[in-house]
């Protein structure tokens, strides 16, 4: 506790954003490395629906919009209720003074227009109030039953230009539904929205499985499954639903990842009493010893250039995390603080590495560059497990479980700042989340 | 409820008599006594010999580890010791060692560990005699606690790795 408190300190940096006004030029500016404290102001319309053939779904639209910008903590949207200006046309220019008496720096303005078969288009455009400017304009076609999806690329599309980094909004979350009882639970793979809508159950529950892991292209998963008794890696696709074991190993494989250009699978397989990573070719099958001892090597993830690899070891005595480079030569220990780590990811950004800490008997998620330097802890607390990076590498998420017979999994997501936690709401019990990359 | 017990007895009896006079009893009995319902819980309070609930209650189906251990104590020696004795004695039976974890480590290395809580307990037993075809091993890491509250009163019993008798 003591430590995150003093890190949040570190972290309160002065310079939050920044609004530069030239003739020429004009640039609102979120900084997103530092612990935000302010978010920006924004306003955000009900996006114009002249038809109203489906009342509610302009509304909608930018609801979704703005719990997303709202949830990155770096946005502030304005309570609608306070507006002075009713948008009425995307070709109309918005009365600037109205958004600026309401101290908004930022408005979205929107108007959709039905197409056949059941899609519409979006027109949008971002406006900086202060320099009467538009920061943005597109346009998008979907169906209407993917009005959530617009939602989040247009939400994406405002935080890139105005932070400067990709977004995060549109993507997918795969996770582990548990039910039942502590002794004897119930575990199915699932997916969902990045904000908690739209869960849906990939397995009947039948057969134990943890850990899936996405591909690059998001299309597939790759998780464990105790369907043929050994526990074994498998790829779930997700448009054919098929399932097809990887590979044939005499013992168990676990702890699988896809490689960053999706063709390999890194993963351990247990060899009498030890456990060694191994890669394996998708192509092919052919499978490459990556170490050999008879410790426990395990959970290894690939630097987002493939050359490196970051993963687990009990060598030394304990858990601690080990680079080495991605034939298995020069490994290296990274980590030298108290206590053990272990389930370390590395981010799609190559900054950080990710990862579990036990100490004194509590879990936390932390963060540490691929030297070892720059250790830095997220979240502390009874058991924070297994962290996942969105694909901009700047928010994590987890699982956190509570103690006790009753108690369970719940995923959360966080800034890699350590600010903006937050429970991300699932139909019950959460584990093993694994963040996509951006959808569209 | 009279016809009833006439017809448990009636069982019992026809149970003790076929198992005396059978010569692979072992198979029969555990298929006989595999499910474990709770309408033959009164006949095998007295396990016969052979049986699951024989190799459960007379000799102990499982050894506990330390936090993070894999070392056998001489306790779990003592109980690995008594179950190569007793699958001596019932050459048709094959074991299954499932091992464990607590809830006290990441996923993966506890599937890692619970695997290797496996290997030593059948390794031990392959030492003692049992070949290696009849032991088969299989990691649980902490999905499969038996006592469910979160202090080390439920941890201790949970760092396990249980011998599951079978008889092909």
């Amino acid at each position: 506790m003591r430590f995150l408190r003093l890190n949040k300190i570190l972290f309160l940096v002065s310079v939050i954003y920044f609004i530069q006004l030239t003739y020429t030029y004009a640039a609102i500016e979120i900084s997103v490395t530092e612990g935000n404290i302010k978010p920006l102001p924004i306003a955000i319309p009900a996006v114009f629906d002249k038809e109203m053939q489906d009342k509610d779904l302009g509304l909608n639209i930018s609801k979704v919009i703005a719990s997303d910008l709202a949830g990155s903590g770096l946005f502030y949207p304005i309570n609608p209720k306070a507006f002075l200006e009713e948008i009425a046309s995307i070709d109309k220019r918005p009365d600037f003074n109205s958004w600026r008496v309401i101290n908004s720096e930022s408005l979205l303005t929107a108007e959709l227009f039905y197409e056949g078969n059941e899609r519409f288009r979006i027109e949008y455009r971002l406006w900086d109030v202060v320099a009467e400017k538009a920061l943005v304009e597109e346009a998008l076609f979907t169906s209407r039953n993917k009005w959530r999806n617009v939602a989040h690329v247009i939400a994406d599309s405002i935080y890139t230009r105005l932070t400067g980094e990709k977004g995060y909004f549109d993507t997918q979350i795969a996770f582990i539904a548990e039910s039942g009882e502590k002794t004897n639970r119930i575990k199915r793979l699932a997916i969902m929205d990045q904000d908690g809508h739209n869960p849906r159950l990939l397995t009947t529950g039948n057969d134990l499985v943890l850990t899936p892991r996405f591909s690059p292209s998001s299309e597939d998963l790759v998780y464990l499954s105790y369907r043929n008794g050994q526990p074994q890696v498998y790829i779930y696709n997700l448009e054919s639903k098929q399932t097809y074991v990887v590979g044939s190993f005499p013992g168990m494989t676990f702890a699988p990842r896809f490689s960053p250009d999706g063709k390999k699978i890194i993963m351990s397989l247990q060899e009498g009493v030890g456990s060694n990573i191994y890669e394996m070719d998708l192509s092919d099958f052919e499978k490459r010893r990556l170490t050999s001892t008879s410790d426990i090597n395990t959970a290894p993830s690939y630097s987002p250039d493939s050359k490196k690899i970051v993963f687990e070891s009990d060598k030394s005595g304990s858990q601690q995390l080990y680079v080495m480079d991605s034939d298995g030569r020069n490994v290296k220990r990274i980590s030298f603080g108290k206590g053990s780590y272990s389930t370390p990811v590395w981010s799609p950004r190559g900054d950080y590495i990710a990862f579990t800490k036990i100490s004194k008997g509590r879990f936390m998620i932390g963060v540490m560059f691929e030297d070892g330097s720059g250790e830095r802890i997220i979240t502390d607390g009874y058991h924070n497990e297994g962290p996942t990076w969105a694909p901009n590498g700047r928010v994590l998420m987890f699982f956190r479980e509570s103690p006790g017979e009753n108690g369970g999994a719940m995923i959360y997501s966080v800034d890699v700042t350590g600010y903006n936690e937050k429970l991300i709401e699932t139909p019950g019990f959460a584990s093993d989340p694994s963040w996509s990359a951006l959808l569209n | 409820m009279l016809y009833k017990k006439a017809l448990n007895l009636s069982v019992t009896l026809f149970l003790i008599f076929v198992l005396a006079g059978c010569a692979s009893r072992q198979k029969i009995e555990s298929v006989l006594f595999g499910g474990g319902n709770s309408d033959t819980e009164d006949i095998i309070s007295n396990a016969i010999p052979g049986s699951s609930q024989d190799f459960t209650t007379n000799v102990g189906d499982r050894v506990f580890f330390a936090t993070n251990a894999t070392s056998l104590d001489d306790d779990a020696k003592s109980i690995l010791e008594r179950q190569a004795s007793w699958l001596e004695l019932y050459p048709d039976i094959s074991i299954l060692v499932e091992g464990h974890a607590d809830e006290r480590g990441t996923r993966e290395y506890n599937l890692a560990l619970s695997a290797k809580r496996a290997e030593v307990a059948k390794s031990y037993l392959e030492s003692l005699g049992v070949t290696s075809d009849r032991v088969e091993s299989i990691s649980y890491g902490k999905e499969r606690p038996v006592a469910a509250c979160s202090s080390e009163a439920c941890w201790s019993q949970n760092r396990r790795a249980v011998s599951v008798v079978s008889s092909d």
